[in-house]
């Protein structure tokens, strides 16, 4: 065996001790920066906001120079233009102000229904038996084919299209907070139960806060049904709100309408959404998994 | 000594017998059982896993209940908790009770300190709970919420929950089975010391014959469907783990479930 590493005390012999505490030897020091200060050239923002600010760029030069005419699709350009001229001759927040009537009654409803269902099923067997595998059926008919129906039976005003987006609103919600009422943990209602809640007091304390990430869940969905669901609705058969603003524009080839009414469907949704995670974010803060910040 | 001083009633072995019937004569009040099972029978798909089982703890009383998995004890626990009523025979238990399970049960949507008054009569205010938790040394996470508590926090926190009830009977379900050892040791501790200061009486289910000597007064053994061994601990606490009669104990206790302590005890 070879010990490769000789013990030092027979090493430290042979060199030369440098302990010059007088006159220490220059040292050739080098700063090491930390990695922020060597990133500081282009922020974050500014790089993720460059490709889509460059794709706006090329649609425009594609539109100045011809080759994508107005009848295809408007320059972006003619675009923010004619979005001012809506705003500013109020049709636009008049439509606006139509479609999120419409959207709100019919979440409004769908949500009291479908919780409503759900709660009805998830919390009695009986319910269960009798509301479960209708709502089950119904929930596999596509709600938009019910629009001539719809209009059969409500006729052309506002109700075929808040019944349209109740009808939407409705299932997400149910399956989400119904499973989230039979997914609670038995073991925490038995807990329920060893400390003497009542029927009603497991429902507060321990079902319905047990089910609420779920029935966000649902919520989330709804909220994104609502808006396709109004999409179709006031596409039918309207004469107001953002719908028929779009109709209007594609008889006269208006695409620069047609984007600007998408527009504003991307931008209500975006704030449905943030709707919706301000709300987890005030109702979850007991889940130390919830990371949307 | 310190043993004794708990007990609020001490009877002797045959004012038992006649207190027992003195129950049973009247029905539900001032009973001289904390509990008191007789006949106990429940099936599972035909299969009995409680068989006639009898059990009578008296008020104050530490006792702990042993035996292999699957053996019944914590489904007898469950009886006792009036967690499972598909039952033949006598259950009595005391009106207030309270249990502690293996895994903490806090509900993750309640602060710690709202945990601890769920389930209370009336409307009793935060400074409850905080007495509580302050018992059990757990007075810094009253505003936490649960799912940030470690393991040993939340298991106190449960017992804080359990005690604030002030129980007559207190029923753990192997509450240090899932604790590491350290923190283990801990709990026991303090079980015991709120166990001399509360005087209530404890049925501990476990399967940790030294921790169950550690503690009770008396140790059961559950075999097929009923008790099948019974263990007085007449040892002075608080007990040394080092002691021979604590050894003695333990083997015996492990022999009876089993185990081969041959080599140890050598």
């Amino acid at each position: 065996m070879s010990i490769s590493h000789a013990p030092p005390s027979s090493a430290e012999t042979d060199i030369p001790l440098k302990s010059n505490f007088e006159n220490p030897p220059a040292v050739d020091v080098v700063p090491l920066l930390p990695t922020s200060s060597r990133r500081t050239r282009v922020p974050r923002w500014l790089r993720r906001t460059t490709g889509p600010v460059l794709l706006l760029i090329l649609w425009q030069l594609l539109s100045s120079t011809g080759l994508l005419t107005a009848d295809v699709l408007a320059s972006p350009g003619r675009i923010a233009q004619v979005a001012g001229d809506l705003i500013a001759d109020g049709s636009l927040p008049s439509a606006m102000g139509t479609s999120l009537q419409r959207v709100a009654g019919g979440l409004a409803l769908g949500t009291v229904v479908g919780t409503g269902l759900a709660l009805v099923s998830g919390l009695f067997r009986i319910g269960e038996d009798l509301v479960d595998a209708p709502v089950q059926m119904l929930r596999t008919v596509p709600f938009v084919g019910l629009i001539p129906l719809f209009i059969i039976w409500f006729g052309i005003g506002e109700a075929p299209k808040v019944a349209i987006i109740t009808l939407g609103v409705t299932f997400p919600l149910y399956l989400n907070v119904y499973a989230g009422i039979r997914g609670v943990d038995s073991q925490l209602i038995e807990a329920g139960e060893s400390l003497g809640l009542s029927r009603w007091g497991l429902v507060r304390h321990v079902v319905l806060p047990g089910a609420l990430p779920g029935a966000l869940t649902g919520l989330r969905y709804s909220l994104g049904i609502a808006w396709l669901a109004l999409v179709f609705a006031e596409q039918v058969n309207a004469d107001s709100g953002i719908g028929f603003l779009m109709v209007q524009a594609r008889d006269f080839l208006r695409t620069d309408v047609i984007v600007v009414c998408l527009i504003v469907y991307a931008f209500l949704g975006l704030l449905a959404d943030f709707i919706v995670r301000s709300l987890e974010r005030l109702l979850l803060q007991w889940r130390p998994t919830f990371t949307g910040r | 000594m310190a043993t004794d001083v708990h007990r609020p009633v001490n009877p002797k072995a045959d004012q038992t017998a006649q207190a027992t019937q003195a129950v049973r004569a009247n029905g539900t009040v001032q009973a001289a059982q904390a509990v008191h099972v007789e006949g106990l029978t429940r099936s599972f798909d035909g299969r009995a896993v409680i068989d006639r089982l009898q059990l009578d703890v008296r008020p104050g009383e530490f006792v702990a209940l042993l035996g292999r998995s699957g053996c019944g004890k914590s489904t007898l626990l469950r009886i006792l908790a009036g967690l499972d009523r598909d039952i033949e025979g006598t259950v009595l238990v005391p009106r207030r009770k309270a249990v502690a399970f293996q895994a903490p049960r806090l509900m993750p949507w309640k602060k710690v300190w709202r945990n601890v008054l769920l389930g209370l009569p009336g409307k009793p205010g935060r400074a409850v709970a905080e007495q509580a938790l302050k018992e059990v040394g757990l007075e810094h996470r009253t505003d936490a919420w649960p799912k940030t508590l470690s393991g040993g926090e939340a298991q106190r926190a449960s017992l804080a929950r359990a005690l604030v009830r002030e129980p007559d009977l207190l029923l753990l379900d192997e509450p240090f089975g899932a604790l590491d050892a350290l923190t283990r040791i801990k709990a026991q501790r303090l079980v015991g010391e709120l166990w001399q200061r509360r005087g209530c009486a404890v049925l501990l289910v476990t399967h940790d014959v030294e921790e169950a000597v550690l503690l009770a007064d008396r140790v059961l053994v559950m075999d097929d469907g009923v008790i099948a061994h019974e263990q007085r601990i007449d040892i002075d606490r608080p007990r040394d783990i080092t002691d021979p009669r604590f050894a003695e104990l333990r083997a015996g206790l492990l022999e009876r479930l089993g185990v081969d302590t041959a080599a140890e005890a050598a």
